[in-house]
């Protein structure tokens, strides 16, 4: 039975279905409970965003508060991931990689090819995403692209509580390394959510809007955002399709090479910096694959080449906007 | 007969002496087919350290992991990864142990509980410590072993796993395979500790020094620290002080080596010399024994180096194959 909640919410039905589900689900990370060895209580935090908050009740000491060292906890995640068991680990914010990327990206993502495809490696990596938050250079980047270049991992990014459930459930099943990206300000936004298990396949875009005059490809928030401009432009009959991507890494081709072959419009919108992301790399693959359906330059729309800034007023400039969206598309829709 | 003084049986000190005199052979013919130009990339070699992986991994079984360095043929081979397979990888063909994917520095057997060799410095700690939590979550009584040098003993991941595998607890061993030098880097210049039983102690776990060339000073340490972990007395650390015969990788010429240092350690601080010696001296064997199995190992690495030349190369089929599970 579906009901609304929120994504919050989404992610630790998923987690706890999974755990009760598998014993060999383990989470860890740093204050995913909180209050460990303190004199209040215990559960205190839940995660620094409370997404984890009751789960230690349930399941105890299968969640595990981690010390403050990122290498460690996470390669451990790795390696009890190659011994047979199904670690989820908190990354705090994906901003925090870079103390720990070793193990992910020359480890996690290289046993299974390295050893001749005599390993397996299902570790999940939760970690928050994304601005908006004011929470400035370090605790606000969107580094989905970092993590699709490398052969291995597998890279989600879900825009909505239902996704987030169905997504975070197949990657805890899921055999390969998967990084999971919660966009922090999409934890309290409601949607539809069934109360049963359910797993959402990877590789499966989402078209979250049908048109036919334009394209918009584009994954997390975004994709509001995305919405949002497609509501604007349908004022002025300017109908535009809006994919979510959903999973990054494997991506949907398909349903992105098939729309832009129906609209023969596109305009790629990623959160993330415009070199070398999932913005460059759709607009990449569309050029190959799909020149003669196109009957206008490719836009993209994309955080500028700079540091996330701390206050509102760049901030709010710094994130792509349902405006410079819709201007885009209908720059698409000039020629 | 004389009365056997030692902590193995004649046939646990035959065994011993077969794995490694197996890393030698191995090592030294690795040694040779590389200067011909046969053997490809960087390949780092044990010899001279026999003493330490064998002493650590004879009491070890396969549900024991290890997660192992660059300089990781000895572990592999003491831990019973098969040989054949190890000379094929590390010739690149397709019958190699990772089939021809990994190269020396990743040969793994999972089976085994050989996690891999690894070409990032420290980086296998911390994989260390998820094998420990995975034994302890089982209840199997197994237990989760890095090992670095002395080198990657300074790397943080190695720092941080430390004080992890204290503070859950874990049954971890953290071996460190001192053999003075750090690529080039003298140990002493780039450890400002004296002590590794220092360095533990100020994480939190109880800390070993012993004569790495020792084979039986090794067994009897890391046998304590190993019934420990396994009964959940926890994590600890132990060094290895030891000797590397041949250069970081081959075709380092070694100039950064005191003149003489080679054929000093050679002469009188070579494990296995040290271990025959001690054996026959006891009259717990004879030494035309150990010479029976000199001759059985080189029959061995002489079929496995055969048999890797002969072998066909990896498939163009296959550089596309296994990145993913499911994809």
């Amino acid at each position: 039975m579906a009901r609304k909640i929120s994504m919050r919410q989404a992610i630790n039905e998923a987690l706890d279905q999974e755990m009760t589900r598998d014993p060999t689900v383990i989470v860890m990370g740093e204050d995913i409970v909180g209050g460990m060895g303190g004199e209040g209580e215990k559960d205190a935090w839940g995660g620094a965003l409370g997404v984890t908050k009751g789960l230690y009740a349930k399941h105890g000491d299968r969640l595990m508060d981690t010390p403050l060292s990122e290498s460690a906890y996470i390669g451990a995640a790795v390696g009890a991931a190659a011994c047979g068991m199904r670690p989820v680990a908190e990354l705090m914010f994906i901003d925090f990689m870079g103390v720990c990327f070793d193990e992910i990206f020359n480890q996690a993502a290289k046993f299974r090819y390295m050893f001749g495809g005599k390993a397996q490696t299902p570790v999940v990596i939760r970690t928050m995403v994304g601005g908006g938050f004011r929470a400035a250079a370090q605790h606000s980047q969107m580094l989905t692209p970092l993590f699709t270049h490398i052969p291995g991992l597998k890279v989600v990014c879900p825009s909505n509580a239902y996704d987030a459930k169905g997504l975070l459930i197949q990657s805890i099943r899921d055999n390969d390394p998967v990084i999971f990206c919660e966009h922090k300000n999409l934890y309290g936004i409601e949607s539809d959510v069934p109360q049963e298990s359910y797993a959402i396949p990877f590789g499966e875009a989402n078209v979250v809007r049908e048109g036919k005059h334009v394209t918009i490809v584009t994954y997390g928030m975004m994709v509001h955002r995305a919405m949002d401009a497609a509501a604007q432009l349908a004022k002025d009959k300017v109908e535009c399709e809006v994919i979510d991507l959903r999973t990054l890494s494997p991506i949907d081709w398909d349903t992105v090479l098939d729309s832009v072959e129906n609209t023969g419009r596109l305009v790629c919108v990623d959160e993330a910096h415009p070199r070398c992301s999932i913005a460059s790399d759709v607009s990449a693959k569309v050029s190959q694959e799909a020149f003669k359906s196109l009957k206008s330059a490719i836009q993209m729309v994309t955080a500028p080449h700079t540091p996330v800034p701390f206050s509102s007023a760049l901030e709010d400039i710094y994130l792509p906007s349902a405006e410079k969206i819709a201007a885009a598309a209908r720059k698409t829709m000039a020629n | 007969m004389s009365k056997n003084p030692f902590p193995l049986d004649k046939q646990g000190l035959l065994e011993a002496y077969r794995t490694m005199r197996t890393i030698r052979e191995f090592e030294e013919r690795l040694h040779n087919e590389f200067a011909k130009g046969d053997i490809p990339g960087f390949v780092h070699l044990y010899a001279g350290e026999e003493a330490s992986g064998t002493g650590i991994m004879m009491h070890l079984n396969d549900r024991d992991r290890i997660a192992s360095t660059h300089r990781g043929h000895g572990h592999c081979i003491a831990k019973g990864v098969d040989v054949k397979g190890m000379m094929g990888e590390i010739y690149g063909k397709a019958m190699g142990s990772c089939r021809g994917k990994g190269g020396s520095m990743h040969i793994a057997d999972l089976s085994k509980g050989m996690m891999g060799a690894n070409g990032i410095l420290g980086a296998g700690a911390p994989l260390a410590c998820g094998a420990a939590l995975a034994a302890k979550f089982r209840g199997d009584g197994g237990v989760g072993i890095s090992f670095v040098g002395d080198g990657a003993s300074n790397q943080g991941m190695f720092l941080e796993s430390l004080n992890l595998a204290a503070v859950w607890n874990l049954p971890a061993i953290f071996v460190v395979e001192n053999n003075g030098y750090a690529e080039s880097t003298s140990r002493d210049y780039a450890v400002a500790v004296d002590s590794y039983v220092d360095r533990a102690a100020g994480f939190g776990l109880p800390g070993v020094t012993v004569d790495g060339t020792d084979f039986f000073a090794v067994y009897e340490a890391a046998g304590e620290i190993i019934k420990r972990a396994r009964e959940g007395g926890g994590p600890a650390l132990l060094e290895c002080k030891m000797i590397r015969f041949f250069g970081h990788f081959e075709g380092d010429q070694q100039t950064y080596r005191g003149k003489g240092e080679v054929e000093h350690i050679r002469a009188q601080r070579d494990c296995i010399k040290l271990f025959s010696d001690k054996v026959v001296e006891a009259g717990v064997i004879k030494r035309p024994e150990l010479e029976a199995i000199d001759k059985e190992v080189l029959k061995l690495i002489d079929e496995a180096v055969a048999t890797a030349k002969a072998a066909p190369m990896p498939a163009p089929a296959e550089l596309l194959t296994d990145v993913y599970v499911a994809y």
